[in-house]
Parts: structure tokens; sequence; C-alpha cells
């Protein structure tokens, strides 16, 4: 029979199958942070426990971690130094590698696992962390799971689960000059809604995907679970073999060359059918950015602030209606007149270097606006090294941003890059939730280059018209 | 984790759509390294107002309400980061069972894990349920997969058998998984000789 990609990497995997439905699932690398695992490291020492083995997780500080220069000396939150502290210290305990924050190599978990080649396709991929999603660009089995899970995949490097359906999201075509994959992962959760993936894991198909470098489609992938899928799924090709080649932890030599030869082998059946499936004209999608208080309240930057009574349906009125009022709002203002007061590029979503070259066009020779505070943080250390080796961050300084050390930083506001109450922002980041960023701060998702606009203009802005000058 | 059979007790219900883990659980509470005592931190930003203090008008907040095991929700309930914190708030919070038309996969999978049991009924159903959590008690029987409500009628849900059996028997998941430990290794051996590159 015809199979998917999702089918292939499932079967794959599977140790041993229930008959209540449930299989258990192989896991090939745990990528662990400081926030999910201290509860699962104390449930294997009251069980007297060990990890089944060593060398398939990875641990790295990032969620908690400073992004300002003095972040070695000092870190002011006692909460937030425990906890990287347990991480230090459970790593050593149980045997696991561990990257300091002072290493090259640091930075956001979903950053790092591709920059060390650890990521690769055909592996099952997890973390205690919903953004796992990233690794699908590879064409890996990626998905976030809970603390109880990482308790579960540290004892026996498996996971008990369920299977999920196949969700096929095809975007034919090219994406129109100015549109990002940020644009085409926002005009997707537009569409399906938040939980339009719920249950299943969404392959993207067509040109729109094939054409974006690995970065581009990590940005896709990573923001699947916006769209209420666990996992999203891009198969592999010479991109891909591009981008892993020579990585630190890519294979070497034959094994490099038999690994291509599984790796090839690894797309959907021609025949294959999906349980659900969605289309997508990319010369429809221009930039886009979210006006409300869930990823699926996104609209192209040229539309206006909606009214409820948009709404066909009851749950989105009362829905928007209490975005509206979070956001501070009045429907009909056009989007391209809304204000900010906050810039923040950086994150899992868009903190890659790619990313950053993108809001460095869109700045270099021009100033932010002086009611705006930006932010750029690098997604890691590597990331930050390769930026500096090309300039962007005089770019970035000279225009009047900020230049950060590599954090989770303002997408989530555990370390101290927060918005204050009723402070907007235009975020690189990927979820626009009540709370998310700060207090009562409210969040505006776009693209790296919306977000560098923004910064120079002081409001939401279209990138084509900054670029156009 | 403990065993779910019967549970009987105030039902409060939140109906609201794609109700997020950050709502449930906000950032600044994930910073602890216990499972424990997160009980006051569910629905923060909800329960309590700028200064800290309780915002009458939410519901937890009012009596019988206070005592809330069994929370009737709107759908793509727990949709979101992938935090464990929010159910261990829940729980430490007195709430062993969610009833919704949908949740998201992740919060649903984390839930079970530490004994919360998850009721999917259709929206229909689920808004009636609404209309009846006036304070007065709901029984939830897993053993029977049934809901009765405080005026006796019933609702009967569905829920896969694995994860019945478990909830049941209060099983703890990986020592049902270390059961397979032969299989385990058996699979990384065939994964070893297949594809060498992933045991460098």
């Amino acid at each position: 029979m015809a199979k998917t990609l999702y089918d292939k990497l499932w079967e794959s995997h599977v140790v041993h199958q229930d008959e209540g439905g449930a299989a258990l699932i192989y896991i090939d690398l745990h990528l662990t942070h400081e926030v999910t695992t201290p509860q699962a490291y104390e449930g294997l020492r009251l069980s007297q426990r060990k990890l089944h083995r060593t060398d398939k997780t990875i641990a790295v500080p990032d969620h908690n971690v400073p992004s300002t220069s003095d972040r070695m000396e000092k870190i002011d939150d006692p909460e937030s130094r425990l906890q990287l502290e347990t991480l230090k210290q459970n790593s050593e305990d149980f045997g696991v590698e561990y990257i300091p924050m002072d290493d090259i190599r640091q930075g956001i978990v979903h950053i790092i696992g591709p920059e060390q080649g650890l990521t690769q396709p055909g592996k099952t991929i997890v973390c205690g962390d919903s953004h796992t999603a990233t690794h699908g660009a590879f064409g890996a089995l990626a998905f976030g799971i809970g603390t109880s899970d990482v308790e579960h995949t540290l004892a026996t490097q498996t996971l008990s689960m369920q299977k999920s359906k196949n969700m096929l999201v095809k975007v034919e075509g090219e994406l129109p000059v100015g549109t990002t994959s940020k644009d085409l992962i926002l005009a997707i959760i537009g569409r399906i809604g938040t939980a339009g993936g719920t249950g299943h894991v969404i392959e993207y198909q067509g040109d729109a995907f094939t054409n974006l470098s690995m970065e581009g489609r990590m940005t896709v992938c990573n923001m699947t679970i916006e769209g209420g899928a666990r996992a999203g799924l891009i198969a592999p090709d010479g991109k891909t073999l591009e981008y892993l080649k020579g990585k630190p932890h890519a294979p070497k030599g034959a094994a490099w060359e038999a690994a291509v030869t599984y790796w090839q082998s690894l797309k959907t059946d021609d025949s294959a059918v999906f349980d659900k499936e969605i289309v997508i004209q990319a010369s429809e999608i221009i930039p886009h950015v979210t006006w409300g208080t869930s990823p699926e309240d996104v609209l192209p930057i040229t539309a206006s602030v909606p009214a409820p009574e948009d709404f066909d349906d009851t749950d989105k009125q009362s829905g928007a209606r209490r975005s509206l009022e979070y956001m501070g709002l009045e429907p009909g203002t056009p989007l391209d007149q809304v204000p900010v007061d906050k810039v923040f590029i950086g994150s899992c979503t868009n903190g890659r270097i790619e990313d950053l070259r993108a809001a460095a066009a869109v700045m270099k020779g021009r100033k932010v606006a002086d009611t705006v505070t930006t932010l750029v943080v690098p997604g890691s250390g590597l990331v930050k090294y390769q930026a500096e080796e090309e300039g962007l961050d005089q770019i970035f300084l000279e225009a009047g941003a900020e230049w950060r050390e590599p954090s989770c930083s303002m997408c989530l506001g555990m370390n101290p890059d927060f918005l204050n109450p009723g402070e907007r922002c235009a975020s690189t980041s990927n979820r626009n939730f009540e709370g998310r960023q700060g207090r009562g701060g409210r969040t505006h998702l776009l693209s790296p280059a919306m977000a560098a606009a923004a910064a120079l203009t002081g409001r939401l802005t279209d990138v084509r018209t900054v670029m156009e000058e | 984790m403990d065993k779910f059979t019967v549970l009987t007790g105030v039902a409060a219900a939140i109906p609201m759509v794609n109700v997020d883990t950050d709502m449930i659980m906000p950032k600044q509470f994930l910073k602890t390294i216990k499972r424990t005592g997160l009980g006051i931190a569910a629905f923060y930003d909800m329960r309590y107002d700028e200064n800290e203090v309780e915002r009458p008008e939410f519901i937890l907040n009012q009596e019988p309400f206070r005592k809330t095991k069994i929370l009737i929700a709107g759908k793509n309930f727990g949709c979101g980061s992938s935090r464990e914190h929010a159910p261990w708030g829940l729980l430490d919070f007195g709430i062993r069972c969610v009833i919704a038309p949908s949740f998201a996969d992740i919060f649903y999978n984390n839930c079970f894990k530490n004994g919360i049991l998850c009721v999917t009924l259709p929206e229909v159903q689920v808004d009636a349920l609404t209309q009846k959590a006036d304070g007065a008690e709901f029984t939830v029987d897993l053993d029977s997969l049934e809901i009765t409500e405080p005026d006796g009628s019933k609702t009967s849900f569905e829920l896969d058998s694995t994860r019945r059996h478990n909830m049941l028997n209060g099983l703890d998941d990986i020592a049902l998984t270390l059961n397979h430990i032969d299989k385990i290794k058996a699979f990384e051996s065939k994964q070893q000789a297949q594809q060498p590159w992933l045991y460098n």
C-alpha cells in the first residue's frame, strides 16, 4: 500500500504495537533544556532509575538565559539561576552531554540541533518544547512532549503513543517578492486555524516549500504547532543534504554515502492518500501580520483590523471581542497604522542567520524610530558569530537597534526581556497569546523583514513600501 | 499516578475557545523545579488583577467553584506550549477531569500522564453540561464511561482502552514500558545494523 512520509517514519520506529492501539516508538534524539527537565530528573531519582542510554540526549540552556553581555557574571533572578544550575547538575549526574552558556555552540535548542548536525532526516526527535516541530524541515519526525514524557524518554528511549492522521498542505507556485517563509506559515495558520491540524501530522509539499532555504523550511515547520499539529514534515532533498554535509554530528565518509541513500528514500509515495488536504496558491500570499491573541488572528498587512461581526462563527465573534479589547485595537483601523513600542527579532522561529540577513537588508543605512526599542537576539552563538563576520551587527547598531546574546529572550520573557503592561511589540516569535511576552503585553507576529520595517517607521508597515524607497 | 475510578465534585464552566497553556499557567511559574504547589497559579491572569488581588467575577474565585473538581471548557482547550506545568496547576487546584469538545494533542496527553481525565464530547453536549454547571455536583465514572448530572441524567463518553486501563489502575507508564526492555534492545540492534550512522 502506498505510504506517506509520516507512515514510513512511524513504521520504521515501532518497537511494540499494543492491542489498545498505542505503540512504543523509538526515539533517536532527545533535546533537553532547563525548563521542562528538572521534574523529569527528580522522577528518575525518586524511582532510582537511570537513563536507558546517554548518547542520544543533549542539553543546552536557553529559556532563562539573559541576552545581555554580562550574563556570565550574574543572573539576577534566583529562580532562573537555580533552574539553569539544575540542568547542568542533572546533565552531569546522569551523564548527558551539556553545552554550557559560555560555549559558542550555546543557543536555542531548536537552532543548535540542526547546526550541530544532530537533526537528520529519518530520525525521531523529541524535546520538552512544542516548537520541536522545527526539525521536521529535515524530514525527521519531531514533536514536543511534556515533562512526564521527557522522563519516559530518558528512562526508556521510547514513547508510548497513538499514530496521528496524515494531513497535506500543498502550496503551489512561487511566493511573490517580499513574501517570506514566515508569511507563508502565518497565511496557512490563518486558513486552517489553530486547531486545523489537531490529531494530524502535516506534510508540506509544493514549490513554495522546496524553493525555501533550510532556514525558511524550519520557520514553516516550527509554527506547525500553531496550526494544531504536533509535527510538520518536508521531505529531504538536495538542499537538506547540502545543509547537513560537514556539520559536526553529520555522518562522514562511507557512513555519509549510506545515510544519503537511505534519506533519499524518505518521501511520500505518489499514490498515497492523506486524511485531509489543503491547497493554497503561493501567488496570493503577501506579507502578513497578526491582529489578535491567537496565531489564527492573522491578515495581510494591507488589511484593516476586523470587527467581531465580520465573523460568521459565534465562537470567533466572542474570541475577536476579547482579543480586540486585550490588544487595544479599534475595528477598521488599517493594520499599517498601528504604532509599536518594541520590536523583537529572534526566537526559534526567526533567530537564524537568514532571518538576521533579511532584517539587516531592511535596516541597512536607515534609522530605527525614536519611539521604538529594538532587540535583535541571535538564536545561537554560531549565528551571532556568523552575523558579526558579515557585519550585520554593525548594521543593527548603526540603525539604533540592540545586538544581544543568544537566548529565547522576548519570545516568552522568562529571562529579563519582556513587555510591560500595554506595550505593543512587532515580534518575529511564534505566539501572540495574552501575556505571552509579558503581562498585558500586546504582540503582533510577523517576519524579520516586516519587523525591521516596523522598527524604522514605528508602526506596523508593509516592508515592500520601505524597500521601494 | 493516582487511580481514577469515580470522581464526584463541583463542575465549573469556562466556555472560552482556544484557551492556551500560557493562560492556564503563565511563564513566571515555569521556573519551578517542583511539580507541586502550582494550584495557586492556575489561570493566574484571569484569577488575579495587576495588584494580585482576586477578580471576584472569575468563576474559580466564587463559591462553591473554589472546590471545582471538574472543568467544562471550550474547543481546542490547552493549545500552545507543551508545558506540563498547566496540568500540574489544574491538579494542584483540585481539578481531575476536564470536559471539552476538543483538546490540543500535547496537553491531552500530559493530562493523562498526571491522572487528569480528559473527556471529549460533541459541542452540543458540552453546551448542555455547561448550562447545568450551577454549583451542584457531577459524577464522572471512568469504569462505566458515564457522566451523571445533578438531575440524575447521564451522558456517555468514549476513551481509548489503553488510557482507560492505565487510569483505572493507576499504572506507572515507565514501569509498563520497561516490561518491553528486551524489545527495545532488539530494536536498537536491528537499527544499528541498518543505520550505523545513528550509533556513532
